[in-house]
């Protein structure tokens, strides 16, 4: 059963031919099997999980079922979850239970689907390795000696393992795409405002959106369906009509034009020629654009999204929940033991960026300056959209790395996600694909969408997979 | 020698009925952190979302100062730590404030300034820290968080305490005017933080500033100013130097000492808040709200003395609270009703004299007042028409107050109708001179300033046999006429 | 970055770096500042500073609140995952105006 897709659980769930309660007890089997060597789960859901798959059972006998009723999903652990702990992989919050739900989570819990568990992932959703987990890091299944990249490193490789069908990720600067590219699943980031951030920890607020990733562009559509939407309680979720992505997937990409960053493609050591020439097949047409402030994405992310950071992570006091120190001799000694103590090595260093570049003095060679390099970097964007309808580039400059290969350096770390961070700073949609293997590692491309515009991103995705089978290959220790 | 300068930053609590960025409630004195939502205590995963309202009541400032509005404004988040901050910053508004540059006129003395305000921005309150509820420890409140506020800042153009109270006076009415907050100032809805320096009388250069936070009362800001102002002054003479410093006022010993836990210079690190954009006024609504503005307390003022031939004293205290302008406007309206030639000031000496010692005394506002527009009026009436002596019509007036009632019912009850006719008059007057001969030959025989106090003998007399109720300057008229025949 | 600077940033931060790492935090922070200066040389005069990402057609949309009581007592339910509350309050050291 754990080899299906969204889809194909759907057609079987329907057709009743397994219930919902055998396909919970087999996934559970296999997370509890298989988590000790991927340490991908944080949270299992087990006793919960199975008293709501035998609802699903009723509601199915009673005929009283949604499209996505009984369907499993894993919640990166970030997402604010009311039965279940949040912890965001932090020591800060290794007890914490939200008294509230997010609204991506109550969406899917509403139309039905059942939650396997919350996934492991980089503290706070900062890093590219899931190495800056408080709870240790998780393994890439194609090889555990790897990382699965992160931030969204658990969710990935919880797909990948066929542990869950689907889970949920954030994207801040790359986090569902690069951990999507490492594990060989499909990653999509919607554009930014198109689902709720309501209960979503935040890293930086103007960068984050949360997302799915999958196994194939179908399942990733129609989660897509169930979690995007204004919500009134995101001021900065979009107030835009959400189409039916489902219905285009099968649309003919003839005359539609990809374009190449040319920025994306010096140098590049990911080879992603095949794919291209899969689009040609399917008519699309080939463009090579110019984005000529890419370089600057990196920098001026990692003044952003500090900054922002320095200022969502202050709420972390020890006073209302949360991390709280021994003992404190006074106020100040209650603020800096209880963050110190609760807070990881990225997490302090992003922190202490951050307050460094809005400090007095700094905040306009620093802050204000990375705020119009993002203007720039998004123009260029908007350029490139005049002339063709998306594009096509690389998630990553490598395939998964070693664990502990970058650990130590920082900013080797930060360069990881050159190609994905554009993207998050032009708040664009973008859809990671499987698209081979190097060394019997996955790689992965992402195309990228004009605003709101996902769903030529899934049109596109499905068509290049209804032609492959990267997206169909699995790790053969976890099969 | 020295002069003074203050500028003073305002803060307003808007009367929405949620908070600025949360559903929560409003209300004052609730049980601790009952009013404290998600958003107020910043969880983890919680946005903020502007309420509309609050938009609504500083554009309402704005126009009625005649400030600019800003078509766009931008919310910060101001960063420090501090337990009363749940997120470890407040949402304000930095470098692009809601209200621009304006003004507001005072009168001091009987001259009017017109104070120029720099601006006025949106921001949330605040929690509370209590530091003598628990031993050993500080409780934390934080119904009080994300209360909504706007700042007004003035310019440091006011010279003394006294234009400092007036300028807040000045605010205050126009606030309460504008109905966008209850004015509250023992409740917090309007507190103050002074800035005061002082410099050499002639010199251009401001001197350092202290700024005094917190203040709740008129008479605190009085006394706050007045303490600091004396203190630089002291200061100087002895040849110190002013520091650029935090104070507070203690209330009980009349004087400011320094803040503690301001001593550390903070930086802020403002930015622009992520989690809000930005806010844009559209230009037809702001038309629209500039439309249905309430009369503001300089107009109202002077059509109280044109309208209703006032002197001013009387309409400036009328107009101090729109809500005491309005039932004297009601008391008009129905005395209209009931006499065309409508005694105007009598209704405002009534009003301003009866109505407001009573309400006074008990600690109420007008909003409390027992008794109706409509009965005062008929009261004022029936003084007017002469059925009741000003004696009387106390008389009726603290019985209406325990017991509202229509007045001539009241009057009837009482007996207390006044006797105006000549006929009645005349019988009691020849009643009393025939029963005191001797009196009136005194009378006759007596020089011009011994019969005034004669008269007042007859009167009295008079009062007495009509149980108070003769209209004493028929009586005095009729007889004068009487005994000099 | 230098020493002071780190700790003057590690107090408004109110984070503690221990004496050890305090070489090792100034030589990442200076690598990653340095790496940022490449912004420096790009003339950005006249470019408005982009602070949401979301371009002005989707965003003029964007609705405020309308003055509602949505929110009721949860104060049990909200204290719950307070570290030290009584009566009521969170309760925090002795704090000195």
């Amino acid at each position: 059963m754990h080899q299906f897709t969204l889809s194909e659980l759907q057609q079987h769930l329907h057709a009743r031919d397994f219930s919902c309660r055998s396909l919970f007890e087999h996934l559970l089997t296999r997370i509890t099997q298989y988590n000790t060597s991927l340490n991908c789960f944080i949270h299992i859901n087990s006793d919960h999980a199975l008293q709501q798959a035998e609802l699903a059972d009723k509601a199915f006998h009673q005929g009283n079922v949604t499209a996505l009723t009984g369907l499993p999903i894993a919640h990166k652990d970030i997402f604010c979850t009311q039965h279940m702990p949040t912890t965001c992989a932090s020591k800060m919050l290794a007890n914490f239970t939200a008294p509230y739900e997010s609204t991506v989570t109550a969406k899917l819990l509403d139309q039905g689907m059942i939650c396997v568990g919350k996934t492991n992932m980089d503290e706070f959703a900062m890093g590219s390795s899931n190495e800056s987990s408080f709870f240790g890091p998780c393994k890439n299944p194609w090889d555990i000696s790897r990382v699965p990249g992160g931030s969204s490193g658990g969710s990935a490789a919880a797909v990948a393992a066929q542990l869950t069908p689907a889970a949920t990720g954030t994207d801040t600067g790359g986090s569902i795409r690069q951990p999507a590219a490492f594990c060989g699943i499909t990653g999509l980031k919607p554009t930014y405002g198109r689902v709720s951030r309501w209960g979503m920890v935040a890293f930086a607020s103007s960068l984050d959106q949360a997302g799915v990733m999958t196994r194939d562009v179908a399942d990733a559509a129609l989660l897509l369906q169930a979690i995007a939407g204004h919500d009134a309680k995101d001021a900065t979720s979009a107030i835009h009509p959400v189409p039916n992505y489902s219905a285009t997937l099968m649309q003919s990409l003839a005359g539609k034009r990809l374009g190449l960053p040319k920025p994306m493609f010096e140098n590049l050591q990911i080879d992603l020629e095949p794919a291209i020439s899969v689009f040609k097949q399917l008519g699309a047409t080939v463009h090579s654009v110019d984005l000529p402030h890419l370089a600057l994405s990196v920098p001026a992310y990692y003044v952003i999204a500090p900054a922002e950071c320095s200022s969502n992570l202050s709420r972390f006091d020890g006073v209302r929940f949360g991390h709280r120190c021994k003992d404190p001799a006074d106020l100040q000694d209650l603020y800096q033991r209880s963050r110190s103590e609760g807070f990881g090595a990225e997490v302090k260093r992003r922190i202490l960026m951050g307050t460094y570049t809005l400090s007095t003095g700094y905040y306009d060679a620093y802050y204000k300056k990375a705020q119009q390099i993002r203007r720039l970097i998004q123009q260029d964007f908007i350029d490139a959209f005049k002339s063709v309808d998306f594009l096509l580039g690389p998630c990553t400059p490598t395939t998964a790395f070693k664990l502990g290969e970058k650990q130590l350096d920082p900013l080797t770390m930060y360069l990881s996600d050159i190609y994905t961070i554009a993207i998050n700073l032009a708040g664009l949609p973008a859809l990671a694909l499987p698209c081979g293997f190097q060394q019997d590692l996955p790689i992965g491309l992402q195309l990228i969408g004009n605003f709101f515009d996902e769903a030529l991103l899934l049109n596109a995705g499905h068509q290049l997979q209804q032609q492959t089978h990267w997206h169909k290959a699995t790790p053969a220790s976890f099969n | 020698m020295w002069e003074a300068v203050i500028g003073l930053e305002v803060h307003v609590q808007l009367a929405t009925r949620s908070k600025i960025f949360s559903g929560s409630a409003t209300n004052f004195g609730a049980q601790p952190n009952t009013q404290a939502s998600l958003v107020d205590l910043g969880l983890p995963g919680v946005l903020p979302v502007l309420n509309a309202d609050a938009v609504r009541m500083a554009c309402m400032f704005g126009l009625a100062i005649k400030a600019e509005i800003a078509p766009t404004s931008i919310f910060a988040r101001k960063n420090y730590f501090y337990p009363d901050s749940p997120k470890g910053y407040q949402i304000s508004q930095y470098e692009q404030p809601i209200v621009g540059k304006g003004q507001l006129d005072i009168t001091l003395d009987q001259s009017q300034k017109s104070i120029a305000i720099t601006r006025a921005h949106l921001e949330e309150d605040a929690g509370k820290s209590i530091h003598d509820r628990l031993p050993h420890a500080s409780a934390i409140d934080l119904n009080r968080a994300g209360m909504p506020l706007l700042e007004i800042v003035s310019e440091p153009v006011l010279s003394s305490s006294a234009e400092a109270v007036a300028y807040l006076k000045a605010l205050h009415t126009l606030i309460t005017y504008l109905g966008i907050s209850d004015g509250n100032m023992a409740e917090g809805s309007m507190r103050c933080d002074a800035n005061v320096s002082v410099r050499p009388r002639g010199q251009t250069q401001l001197g350092t500033r202290a700024e005094i936070k917190n203040i709740n009362s008129f008479r605190f800001v009085e006394k706050a100013i007045d303490y600091e102002i004396a203190r630089q002054i002291d200061l100087l003479e002895q040849g110190g130097r002013v520091q650029q410093e935090t104070r507070l006022f203690d209330s009980h010993t009349q004087t400011t000492r320094i803040m503690r836990s301001k001593e550390h210079a903070n930086d802020y690190r403002y930015f622009p808040d992520p989690d809000l954009l930005p806010v844009n006024i559209d230009p037809q609504w702001l038309q629209q709200l500039a439309e249905q503005l309430p009369e503001l307390p300089a107009a109202k003022l002077e059509r109280f003395q044109q309208a209703y031939e006032l002197p001013s004293q009387d309409a400036l205290q009328l107009c101090q609270h729109p809500a005491l302008a309005d039932y004297y406007e009601q008391i008009i309206q129905q005395a209209q009703h009931l006499k065309s030639n409508t005694p105007t000031k009598l209704c405002a000496n009534w009003l301003l004299s009866e109505v407001l010692g009573q309400l006074n005394k008990n600690q109420q506002s007008i909003q409390d007042c027992p008794i109706t527009p409509q009965q005062l009026a008929q009261l004022v009436v029936r003084i007017d028409d002469q059925t009741l002596s000003s004696k009387m019509a106390k008389q009726v007036f603290e019985s209406l107050w325990i017991k509202p009632q229509d007045v001539d019912d009241l009057i009837e009850q009482l007996g207390l109708k006044q006797v105006t006719d000549n006929s009645i008059l005349q019988k009691i007057i020849n009643e009393i001179i025939q029963q005191n001969a001797e009196q009136v030959q005194q009378y006759q025989q007596s020089t011009e300033d011994k019969r005034k106090k004669l008269l007042g003998f007859f009167v009295g007399q008079i009062m007495k046999q009509s149980k108070g109720q003769a209209n004493p300057q028929q009586v005095n008229e009729l007889l004068i006429k009487a005994l000099t025949n | 970055m230098d020493k002071k600077t780190l700790i003057d940033m590690a107090y408004l931060a109110r984070l503690i770096v221990e004496e050890a790492d305090v070489s090792n935090y100034c030589t990442q922070l200076s690598q990653i500042l340095h790496f940022i200066e490449q912004m420096q040389p790009i003339n950005t005069d006249h470019v408005e500073p982009l602070a949401h990402p979301l371009p002005t057609i989707y965003t003029s949309l964007i609705a405020l609140r309308t003055d509602q009581i949505t929110e009721f007592n949860q104060r049990e339910q909200l204290q719950r995952c307070a570290p030290s509350i009584q009566d009521g309050f969170y309760v925090v050291p002795p704090v000195i105006e």
